[in-house]
């Protein structure tokens, strides 16, 4: 089965995100106002040949820990949806299926973050 | 036998013929070489720097690539036979996106990229870096990142701490640093990771001095290693 998946990297609750900040002064000069906490973060997105759902998120959540985000700075959620058959171009727009949201990958980071520490 | 120090490239890499003149200019007998990211061995160095700049372009984070290029399994055994190991900025987030050193180097705070001299304290001597420098002396030493910005959690700050792994500190923190750090070191203190530019401090003409004396402290050490029985 293949899956659509979309990892959202963002900066951990402490850490200082001075693009957030400077996104944040930015805007009530637009007249834009009552806006706060701006994170900035990154998304991910790719297809993933998996056997089944729970597989393809627990491969995407090995991904974050390991590559796509750094533990030591970063939280990272995964979602994934299955592609359905015969849909025309699959994009994201094009998909069916459930998309589940695994939980935030904090506390296996938490474990990572220690391993880290020599 | 000849001191032979390795100078790793990652494509991106952009420090490296600083590195090289540096060390020339602190001492005209030490070898060195570049050693190309792709090659898979440090056979025969006596110590390796991890230079400044954009390796792997610094996609994903600075650092994140390049802990997969080949010459990092090399680079990471020879780290734990005891090896001296610098990483200088760029080189100090590869070190830690590599789990050679931990926490991690974040944006500067006020978002600025930095490119100026300031005063560091050097903290301890006992590292491959420091060894030809009291502790307690005051550096002024080039800084030239985005991304300088140390972070730790507070487990890892207290064992910092309590292990002597802080090898240098800002007297004037530029960049919003956890506990003003600029460098730290592993256990041994043979691999260093810092964010400061020595190699940029070692020639009259550029109006700094105070890098010498670190790779000259680098350099003492290799050529130690080149002396020891195998």
């Amino acid at each position: 089965m293949k899956f659509d998946v979309r990892v959202e990297v963002r900066l951990r609750p402490g850490i200082a995100d001075p693009q957030g900040a400077t996104i944040e002064r930015a805007l009530p000069a637009l007249g834009f106002e009552g806006v706060e906490g701006v994170r900035v973060g990154k998304s991910i997105r790719f297809r993933l040949e998996a056997p089944d759902e729970a597989s393809a998120r627990d491969e995407a959540v090995e991904m974050s820990l390991r590559l796509l985000a750094n533990p030591v700075i970063e939280d990272s959620d995964v979602e994934v949806t299955a592609v359905s058959a015969g849909a025309p171009g699959a994009g994201p727009a094009a998909v069916a299926g459930t998309a589940a949201t695994a939980g935030t990958a904090a506390a296996a980071a938490g474990a990572a973050v220690e391993q880290a520490i020599r | 036998m000849t001191t032979r120090i390795g100078v790793v490239v990652f494509p991106g890499t952009n420090c490296e013929h600083d590195v090289v003149r540096g060390l020339r200019a602190v001492d005209a007998d030490v070898e060195v070489e570049l050693v190309w990211h792709g090659d898979s061995s440090v056979d025969g160095f006596d110590a390796l720097v991890l230079p400044g700049g954009f390796a792997h372009g610094d996609y994903l984070r600075p650092g994140a690539l390049a802990r997969f290029s080949p010459i990092m399994t090399a680079v990471t055994r020879f780290a734990a036979d005891g090896g001296p190991v610098i990483g200088i900025c760029n080189g100090f987030q590869v070190l830690t996106e590599a789990g050679l050193l931990p926490g991690a180097l974040q944006k500067n705070s006020g978002l600025r990229f930095l490119c100026t001299t300031v005063p560091v304290e050097v903290c301890t001597s006992r590292t491959a870096l420091t060894g030809a420098v009291a502790a307690g002396a005051v550096l002024r030493l080039p800084v030239n990142h985005f991304e300088g910005n140390y972070i730790c959690d507070a487990v890892t700050l207290e064992r910092l701490h309590d292990e002597d792994r802080i090898v240098l500190r800002y007297t004037e923190n530029p960049n919003g640093s956890i506990d003003d750090i600029a460098g730290i070191c592993n256990v041994e203190g043979n691999v260093v990771g810092l964010m400061p530019h020595p190699e940029r401090a070692c020639d009259p003409l550029t109006g700094a001095m105070d890098g010498a004396g670190l790779l000259r402290g680098l350099i003492g050490v290799a050529d130690r290693k080149a002396l020891a029985p195998t």
